[in-house]
């Protein structure tokens, strides 16, 4: 195993644990309901996107980056305007569920599979 | 010691309680709990402890009806009675509409009056029961209440599987349901007064501090109790809320104590007694309408039936919100009721002395 | 709080609680003043939030977590999927081990100790959809699971749209 292999799940590691530790303490010191900080993260994923900020760092962070929220908000942004730049103004309505389509999918239907099959434990 | 009554209403002592001049009897108590409850510090003292959450039925809330049967059987069977002996039962839980206690009820022949008022149910129940039977209206009610962890969870706060992480002031709501059987004539603690809360709110709005928000309330009725009655602390050997848990039952003793009231020694939460705080994963205590049901009818009864305790003020505490009244911003109004429970000699009685409460749990 | 400043709240709001009694109506409501210093009484009753410990619980959590997603991105790309699917098939990787898991009964214990960790990945929006699913298959499939699952991640959706399509508009707006 060299370091050129491991170096990536560090950076995620790292990238990923800040973005974490960052909700954490907004959820500790203002005590509001944790979808809010969801909710708040999606969306600064979404601003940061815009400002060109996330982009290097889902290029440090790799799936640090992209697999918190934020990252969500970002596929959510780029996905608008990569569609918008391929096919007009319509891109705004169309590209952010386009580019999350896969994993807002996966989490309906799993949703479906694992109700069918499992019951709430408590 | 007992003030008169006022005009029109002779058995009303000052402001807001009741007296109950013939003594009415706590013949029988029966509860029920699950797991958590049973494997806490008065896990031996239960009737039944049940093995999972679930109990074979299809929901939180069947299974909630079904510990409040299970409950009120217990209560029935101990002092060899039958639920056609009964001729009230007051009921509550902390589900909309009070279902859990509207479908245990549908499976007795026994007239319901369905109460709602939040944790602090046990203790209306027991002093609406002992009203009806003072008054001449009953010969023989059974007060009981409920609550279910995953029932109340799912309702007031989050799916059940949801990973949300409780705040250290938050408390888990007590699986458990209590029942007392009151009686005109028996052998057994007696009901001697009730003091009936008003609804109080100092503007808390944290739904994951519940104990914060009902302190207020428990402090005014145990005030307005002590007030009423002319009793002193002495005359009590425990007060014991219902709910407060850690921060509340703190906050309710400063108050206490500033208001001049010094129930130093004398003074526990029914929260704090029914778990194990420093290792059972319920942060701040136990709540929940079962939680001061259990308690009370469990350890606190077998306490005054061996005679260690000889006068007891039980005052249950609830919380008056809704998941809608919160995500309006509203405040939590609070509410706390009382009821005096003495230790009291043998009286005749035609059926003989009932055996006593609690011990031997039995594990389903 | 000082010792005396607390004894000094508490004795205001005895008084209070004393006071509201003689009928006057609308009692039971406590003015702003005795509001706001029973605020801070009750503030001062709170153990803490153990921040430190929840903050390192968040980063393994959550580290580890991202560090798996790494990993399933890494399979992705190792079987020649374009980066752009690859980042949502890892997406999906995520969002399905975390269904299990919920299934299972095991991500509620997970949240508990890891807080943010475990909400703010992919992992904890997948949990927030299919624990409402499941906790409302009693009440059937059309009106329990099927509108249900989107009790808490419906703002989620909701709200990372609206600020995607207005940061996308400003954009376009400041381009031109």
């Amino acid at each position: 195993m060299t370091t050129a292999t491991v170096l990536p799940f560090l950076q995620a590691f790292l990238v990923g644990g800040l973005i974490c530790v960052a909700a954490q303490l907004f959820l500790d010191l203002t005590r509001v309901n944790p979808a809010y900080v969801m909710v708040l993260f999606v969306c600064l994923g979404a601003v940061l996107s815009g400002l060109g900020l996330y982009g290097p760092l889902v290029e440090a962070g790799g799936a640090g980056a992209t697999v918190p929220l934020p990252g969500f908000g970002h596929s959510l942004y780029q996905g608008i305007i990569q569609d918008v730049t391929e096919n007009g103004l319509s891109g705004l309505l169309t590209g952010g569920l386009k580019a999350t389509a896969l994993g807002v999918t996966a989490a309906v239907l799993s949703g479906l599979v694992i109700a069918a099959v499992f019951n709430p434990k408590g | 010691m007992t003030a008169t009554g006022k005009p029109g209403a002779r058995n009303r002592v000052g402001r807001q309680t009741l007296r109950f001049p013939s003594r009415p009897v706590i013949i029988s108590t029966g509860t029920a709990v699950g797991p958590r409850e049973g494997q806490g510090p008065l896990g031996t003292g239960f009737d039944v402890v049940k093995k999972d959450t679930l109990f074979g039925e299809k929901s939180w809330e069947h299974a909630e009806s079904h510990l409040l049967l299970e409950a009120a059987g217990a209560a029935v069977r101990k002092c060899g009675l039958t639920y056609a002996d009964l001729d009230l039962m007051f009921a509550g839980d902390l589900l909309n509409q009070i279902v859990a206690s509207s479908f245990a009820a549908r499976e007795l022949d026994v007239p319901f009056v369905g109460l709602y008022a939040a944790c602090s149910t046990m203790a209306e129940s027991l002093a609406l029961s002992a009203l009806f039977v003072d008054a001449g209206y009953a010969a023989r009610a059974l007060a009981c209440s409920s609550s279910h962890h995953d029932s109340a969870e799912r309702q007031y706060r989050y799916p059940t599987e949801f990973g949300a992480q409780r705040a250290p002031t938050s408390q888990w709501t007590v699986t458990g349901a209590g029942a007392a059987i009151v009686a005109a004539v028996g052998d057994g603690p007696v009901i001697t007064h009730a003091t009936l809360g008003r609804v109080l709110d100092f503007g808390i709005k944290d739904p994951n501090d519940m104990g914060s928000a009902m302190a207020p309330a428990a402090v005014q009725t145990i005030l307005q109790h002590f007030q009423d009655t002319g009793f002193g602390p002495r005359d009590y050997d425990l007060v014991a809320t219902g709910d407060l848990a850690e921060v509340g039952q703190s906050i309710a003793a400063l108050l206490l104590k500033e208001a001049g009231l010094d129930l130093a020694g004398r003074y526990t939460d029914c929260g704090l007694l029914i778990y194990d705080r420093s290792n059972q994963d319920v942060q701040a205590g136990g709540s929940g309408c079962g939680c001061s049901a259990v308690v009370f009818c469990a350890h606190l009864m077998r306490r005054l039936l061996n005679r260690e305790l000889g006068r007891l003020l039980l005052v249950s505490t609830g919380a008056l919100l809704s998941p809608t009244t919160y995500q309006q911003g509203d405040s939590i109004p609070c509410i706390a009721h009382a009821v005096t429970v003495e230790r009291a000699g043998p009286a005749p009685s035609p059926r003989g002395p009932c055996p006593a409460a609690g011990g031997g749990a039995m594990l389903r | 709080m000082l010792g005396k400043d607390r004894r000094g709240k508490a004795r205001s709001a005895a008084g209070a609680i004393r006071r509201g009694g003689a009928g006057t109506g609308g009692a039971g409501r406590s003015g702003p003043g005795t509001v706001a210093e029973y605020a801070q009484l009750a503030e001062s009753a709170r153990r803490p939030r153990p921040l430190a410990r929840n903050a390192a619980a968040a980063f393994l959590v959550g580290g580890l977590i991202c560090a798996a997603g790494q990993g399933a991105l890494a399979y992705w790309l190792s079987r020649g999927f374009a980066k752009d699917l690859a980042v949502g098939l890892t997406a999906a990787t995520m969002v399905v081990l975390s269904a299990v898991l919920t299934g299972l009964g095991i991500y509620d214990a997970i949240g508990q100790f890891g807080g943010m960790g475990s909400a703010i990945p992919i992992t904890g929006f997948a949990n927030s959809i299919v624990s409402p699913a499941l906790e409302s298959k009693r009440e059937g499939f059309i009106l329990g699971v099927g509108a249900k699952m989107f009790t808490i991640a419906g703002p989620v959706i909701v709200y990372g749209l609206l600020t995607a399509v207005v940061m996308a508009v400003l954009r376009m707006a400041l381009r031109t």
